[in-house]
């Protein structure tokens, strides 16, 4: 370790955060893969955003004379058994992919984060409930409760997004549990607490800031698991219904035309897997950079 | 040590009853009226009210579920709205199905997962590694449907090789049994291969900047010894735990896997259940899963302890 040692308390939480972020910035840079993943998530992003103006057809145009047209010039990725454009309802149906994905991350941190300060901070009863709760939750595999939760609440993407989110959570209170039970015994909480500060205070202004950083790299990782359990739902028919374009629906469509329209199931496909790719080697990259026990 | 293992034993307890409360929860958020989505097109009052009595829809909440726990410690989780089978029935039919998938998977995850991973630590630093991790990242991130779909285009209708979809029960025919499953559990394998190959990795890793590894080096044991007897022993051992937490992974990744390949499973019971609105079909499924995963839990831990010798004497 060569950082030098800190000998009063202000300072290094007064420099600290702008040179670690510095620093992790510039190992972020130098991950090739890191920065694969980030460029992947930008055109996607770009795609979600702009889908009326970079999509060639109406998502939505059936046409009886282009039915399950192999990919020509006028539509790039073929068309599929109603005479859609398959590459204007990939564009489109980044935006459903992307909302999942995000928002049920969302969910799961509004949920697990809040639960898990709480319960490691306090500890004690409180702890004990919510850490059992967590436990019966995470005893039910991720997509077999999102699928319990689609079937009973009905299936919509609102519900599929909720659905998520609310398995997601549990991983949630536990990263952010832990973290804190090992953050409360540090040097800077304690004199925090000596001088007098409140709970609120402590955990809001000392704690909060030093789980981000897991928190972030968490939430990266689990929008790539969410992007592929909304994918899932959809394709098993719980997640957005048609005609709006989803991948995971055109994927359900595109199963029974495997032999006829083989470009029907490949493009969806392979749009999941770029995404979900892309957001877990952003999520790696972010790891590598932002975890201070991989620095030597 | 007894007590270390009794103490989790009760733990299990309390989650038990949390994940019971979780499923008898899910038919309280069925929107609408409870007895006319249970009956679905049946409107007769007389049918009606028997629905009614018979879930106690009019007790208190707490009633409610006490009945519905007593039934199911009596082995009875209600019967299927639709054929009117009991669940347990059901259940027991399709579970070997998804049983045989499940083995067949972990066995194939373990034997591509874990030699990678042991490769990619010792081999640091080299393509091996970098090619390694690539194909981790790259079989997490592949949709199981998507590449199941890809292989029956390419293997089954291609090359006519293998069956694209069905099921044999190994008692009928053993080899033609394996062949049929064969494509399934390997697409199924994929994301527990990846994340075996992973933890194996790192958990190598840390084993090969160990103390008693560099002992063992200093000492004069060969470099493949180091590997195999000191470091791998110890590096497998949270991935005992690991391949029993995964399980639950590969129930979850078996619905989508028996959903492409029509496999008459665990998963598509769920599935159908989920579409035929038949509710205590969908519940019965959620609670053995559930419950069975706790269970592994609870074995693993006993194991960890068991065979972790600084536990051993705790």
């Amino acid at each position: 370790m060569s950082t030098p040692i800190a000998t009063s308390v202000a300072a290094p939480a007064m420099v600290a955060p702008a040179r670690r972020r510095h620093r992790a910035w510039h190992k972020f840079k130098r991950n090739r893969g890191a920065v694969f993943g980030a460029i992947v998530v930008l055109i996607f992003a770009i795609l979600a955003l702009f889908a009326p103006w970079i999509a060639t057809h109406d998502p939505l145009q059936t046409s009886f004379m282009a039915i399950r047209k192999a990919p020509s010039a006028a539509m790039w990725l073929g068309s599929d058994e109603l005479g859609r454009d398959i590459f204007s309802r990939l564009v489109y149906g980044a935006r459903a992919s992307l909302m999942a994905g995000v928002v049920s991350v969302l969910i799961a941190l509004a949920v697990g984060v809040p639960f898990g300060l709480i319960s490691g901070y306090f500890g004690g009863w409180t702890d004990s409930i919510i850490s059992r709760a967590t436990e019966a939750l995470l005893a039910i595999p991720f997509l077999i409760l999102a699928i319990a939760l689609a079937a009973f609440l009905g299936p919509s993407l609102t519900n599929a997004m909720i659905a998520i989110g609310v398995s997601a959570a549990p991983n949630f209170v536990r990263l952010t549990r832990g973290q804190v039970l090992s953050i409360t015994k540090e040097d800077y909480v304690q004199s925090a607490r000596a001088l007098g500060a409140s709970d609120t205070r402590i955990i809001c202004r000392h704690i909060f800031p030093n789980v981000m950083p897991p928190l972030i790299v968490q939430a990266t990782i689990t929008i790539a698991t969410a992007i592929i359990a909304e994918a899932s739902l959809s394709f098993l028919g719980l997640g957005l219904q048609p005609p709006t374009p989803s991948w995971g629906s055109m994927l359900n469509t595109a199963k029974n035309f495997m032999t006829q329209a083989p470009w029907m199931s490949i493009f969806p496909g392979a749009a999941i897997f770029l995404a979900v790719l892309g957001f877990n080697m952003l999520g790696d990259g972010l790891r590598d950079a932002l975890d201070p026990r991989q620095e030597k | 040590m007894l007590k270390l293992i009794l103490r989790r034993v009760l733990v299990a307890i309390p989650t038990l009853i949390l994940v019971s409360m979780i499923v008898f929860g899910l038919q309280k958020i069925l929107p609408g009226d409870p007895v006319l989505t249970l009956a679905g097109e049946e409107r007769d009052p007389a049918v009606l009210d028997y629905l009614r009595d018979k879930y106690r829809l009019d007790d208190p909440l707490p009633m409610q579920y006490a009945a519905w726990v007593g039934q199911v410690l009596q082995g009875d989780l209600g019967r299927s709205l639709r054929t009117d089978v009991p669940v347990t029935t059901l259940i027991a039919q399709k579970l070997p199905v998804t049983l045989q998938l499940a083995v067949m998977a972990m066995f194939w995850a373990l034997l591509i997962g874990i030699p990678a991973g042991i490769l990619a630590a010792v081999k640091k630093g080299t393509k091996v590694e970098y090619g390694a991790n690539v194909a981790a990242l790259s079989g997490m991130s592949i949709p199981n449907f998507w590449l199941g779909i890809l292989l029956i285009m390419l293997v089954s209708v291609q090359w006519r090789l293998l069956p694209a979809s069905g099921y044999v029960p190994p008692s009928q025919d053993l080899w033609l049994s394996f062949k049929t499953m064969l494509m399934p559990s390997i697409v199924l394998s994929t994301a527990l291969a990846a994340y075996l190959m992973r933890h194996t990795r790192s958990s190598m890793l840390e084993a090969l900047n160990a103390d008693y590894v560099r002992t063992a080096r200093a000492k004069g044991v060969s470099p493949r010894g180091v590997v195999l007897r000191h470091a791998l022993r110890n590096a497998l051992m949270p991935i005992v735990t690991l391949v029993t937490l995964l399980f639950g992974e590969l129930l979850a990744g078996a619905v989508l896997t028996e959903q492409v390949f029509t496999i008459p499973g665990f998963g598509k019971l769920i599935v159908d259940a989920v579409f035929n609105r038949d509710y205590a079909v969908v519940q019965g499924v959620v609670l053995v899963v559930a419950a069975g995963f706790i269970i592994m839990n609870l074995v693993a831990d006993v194991l960890y302890i068991l065979i972790n010798p600084r536990l051993r004497h705790a």
